[in-house]
């Protein structure tokens, strides 16, 4: 059996991806597209929180993926720091923009949900707190790949910030929840018996999560393959001025 | 105790620029890197340094035996020349900097603040670093930049009595130092080739 | 080891700034905030461990830039990476150094500053004692900022931007131990969690230091 890592050669990234990246965009606005519409037309409105609870199918999975992108681009800076495998230090790097603007998501769609509910656009409370750490901490990341030149210097040095600072932000984390207890409501889904939310939600929920994934997985794939195209001009550029 | 470069191939910015280059460097020698700008002296001896790492190839020498200077000499302005030396006398951990002040012609400048040095006596200070290192092997980046003929003569015997306690000198130079028993090694003959266009591999696609 | 804590001292002394630039920002600081709040002693003193967490945080960062630019910019840091002294010890005596000139000043002067914003009385021990613990902290992750900047040209603003969210739960403990101490309340808790913080820092953070300065010296 081939082994994982010859996917990690950009060559070969290229040519799979090249037949796998228009199915999973497509599969993405499909998911998507079924997620969000049964979700905001098919399902009954909450008796306490009206219609306004079906922001969940936008807020759920976007929070979802900004932890998630967080978690893929500290997997591929290991794999990059141990292997030093390129393509897994740009798929790091193409992650990034697209974890912040899940977490933009997550934050604005909290933001909407809780003004009604709450009664306000913004609440101190540790979960939207830790999200907008979060935010900062990606600010951080992308900041530095932009700032330099060299890019195996900038992916080991982003790969390092990645490390700390994923320690760093679950102290964050922890640090927030201990600093308040908030308003927001506990985790949306549970794994515990006696679930609080109805299948009747919890069903299009699951498919939009799937769809977002999905998102995820295209734009990061696309954003790997320009990063690449980006190396190889360099390359290019480097050989003609040896040459 | 030998220096012994074997095969070594160097990268700057991630392209290489050296391959295949082998010496060996015995006791009481020294060898002159020579090579139009750009041909990689610097990279040949910061990675000989152990500053960065080498793409292929080996190289042999004692666990801290090299001493590096590069253009810049780690002068403080506000230090004077006397405690500039005794910092890193003490962090090579040898004892008395008052030998190298006197080879390097330094005594009468010793208690004065090293911003008020012209730039040939503040490369004499950095080349009097070399000696309180305690280090045998020398490797120097273009190490009489900015020095007049006198001082390049001074540098050149303070090289030579190295030599004759059993030190050596990788030295990277335009200029004649006045050191003929060295060898020279042309660099322009170890310029690297890049891999053929989309030959396999795995990163090679990168270059 | 010795030598180049003592140089360093002697460097921030002689060159001047290094002491006086951070404790002169965080004076100004415990100025400004009663200007722009006004002067009710009961909303200063409900603010004042906040403010003067803040304010030491801000004015240990102004300084942190010069713990390995300056010494990148004149060679001596090629050369310290080739001395026979690790550079994971290198990077921790310089945090140190960094500490003594700028954390140290700054936990001495708090209490004058505390009496400015009208901090209550039984919360003056824990302001010093949290610095104490704290600021040890705030250099050594700084000083991880500074090693992965070191090569930039203009590395201030992005040092800022990436040193300052890391800063989040020292600053988060450190504040909760002044303002719990104030109300009378036990502070235990923030106060072993801002030490272990330290610890954990201290220990672990100049090995990663110490890797980013060797990837940026190449």
């Amino acid at each position: 059996m081939a082994s994982l890592w010859e996917y990690a050669n950009p060559l070969k990234f290229m040519r799979t991806t090249d037949r796998l990246l228009p199915v999973v965009a497509w599969a993405a606005v499909i998911v998507t597209a079924v997620g969000l519409i049964w979700g905001f037309f098919f399902t009954p409105d909450d008796f306490r929180q009206g219609s306004t609870v079906k922001i969940i199918f936008l807020h759920v999975p976007s929070a979802l993926m900004a932890i998630n992108a967080w978690i893929m681009m500290l997997v591929a800076s290991l794999i990059w720091l141990i292997r030093r495998h390129h393509v897994s230090a740009l798929a790091a790097k193409a992650a990034a923009p697209v974890g912040v603007i899940m977490t933009l998501i997550g934050l604005i769609t909290g933001a909407v949900w809780g003004q009604p509910m709450w009664g306000t656009w913004w609440a101190w409370d540790p979960r939207l707190t830790s999200f907008l750490i979060l935010f900062l901490f990606y600010l951080g990341y992308i900041a530095l790949w932009a700032a330099i030149d060299d890019p195996d210097t900038a992916a080991d040095l982003t790969a390092v910030l990645c490390l700390v600072g994923s320690v760093f932000a679950l102290l964050s984390r922890y640090a927030a929840f201990f600093w308040s207890q908030g308003l927001h409501q506990g985790a949306s889904l549970s794994v515990a018996p006696g679930t609080r939310i109805d299948w009747a939600y919890k069903a299009p929920l699951y498919v939009s999560m799937t769809g977002f994934g999905l998102i995820f997985l295209a734009l990061v794939i696309a954003g790997t393959r320009t990063e690449i195209r980006a190396r190889r001009m360099k390359a290019l550029v480097a050989r003609e001025r040896m040459a | 105790m030998t220096l012994r470069v074997h095969d070594l191939t160097c990268a700057r910015g991630g392209l290489p620029v050296l391959e295949g280059v082998s010496f060996t460097l015995a006791p009481g020698k020294a060898l002159i890197l020579r090579g139009p700008n750009g041909c990689g002296k610097t990279t040949l001896l910061r990675t000989i340094a152990g500053l960065q790492p080498s793409i292929a190839g080996e190289i042999e020498a004692p666990a801290d035996s090299i001493a590096y200077a590069a253009h810049a000499d780690g002068i403080k302005a506000v230090l004077s020349v006397t405690e500039n030396l005794q910092f890193w006398a003490e962090t090579f951990g040898t004892a008395s900097v008052e030998a190298a002040i006197d080879r390097m012609k330094l005594r009468a400048l010793a208690t004065r603040p090293a911003q008020t040095l012209s730039a040939g006596q503040k490369r004499r200070l950095g080349l009097a670093r070399l000696l309180v290192t305690g280090r045998p092997i020398w490797a120097l980046d273009e190490p009489t930049v900015s020095l007049d003929t006198d001082s390049v003569a001074l540098f050149a015997g303070v090289v030579r009595a190295h030599l004759e306690q059993g030190g050596m000198a990788l030295i990277a130079t335009h200029i004649d130092l006045g050191l003929p028993e060295a060898q020279v090694l042309e660099l322009g003959t170890y310029k690297a080739r890049l891999p053929e266009e989309g030959a396999g591999g795995f990163d090679e696609a990168f270059l | 080891m010795r030598a180049l804590l003592l140089r360093d001292l002697r460097l921030a002394i002689r060159a001047g700034g290094g002491f006086g630039l951070g404790l002169a920002f965080f004076l100004i600081l415990a100025v400004l905030v009663p200007l722009g709040v006004g002067p009710e002693p009961d909303t200063l003193a409900l603010i004042a461990p906040g403010i003067l967490w803040v304010g030491a945080l801000l004015a240990c960062l102004l300084s942190l830039d010069r713990i390995f630019a300056l010494d990148f910019e004149d060679g001596s840091l090629d050369l310290l990476a080739t001395a026979p002294v690790p550079l994971e010890a290198v990077v921790s005596i310089k945090a140190l150094a960094h500490w003594i000139t700028t954390g140290l000043p700054l936990v001495l002067v708090s209490p004058v500053l505390g009496l400015l914003l009208f901090l209550p009385a039984e919360a003056y021990g824990w302001l010093i004692l949290s610095l104490l613990l704290g600021t040890p902290a705030l250099s050594v992750i700084g000083s991880f900022g500074a090693a992965l900047t070191v090569g930039l040209k203009r590395g201030g603003l992005l040092l800022s931007l990436l040193v300052l969210p890391l800063y989040i739960p020292t600053l988060v403990f450190g504040a909760e131990v002044v303002s719990r101490g104030a109300q009378g309340l036990t502070v235990g808790t923030p106060l072993s969690l801002l030490a272990g913080i330290t610890a954990g820092a201290v220990a672990l953070l100049p090995f990663a230091s110490a890797l980013v300065l060797r990837i940026n010296l190449r």
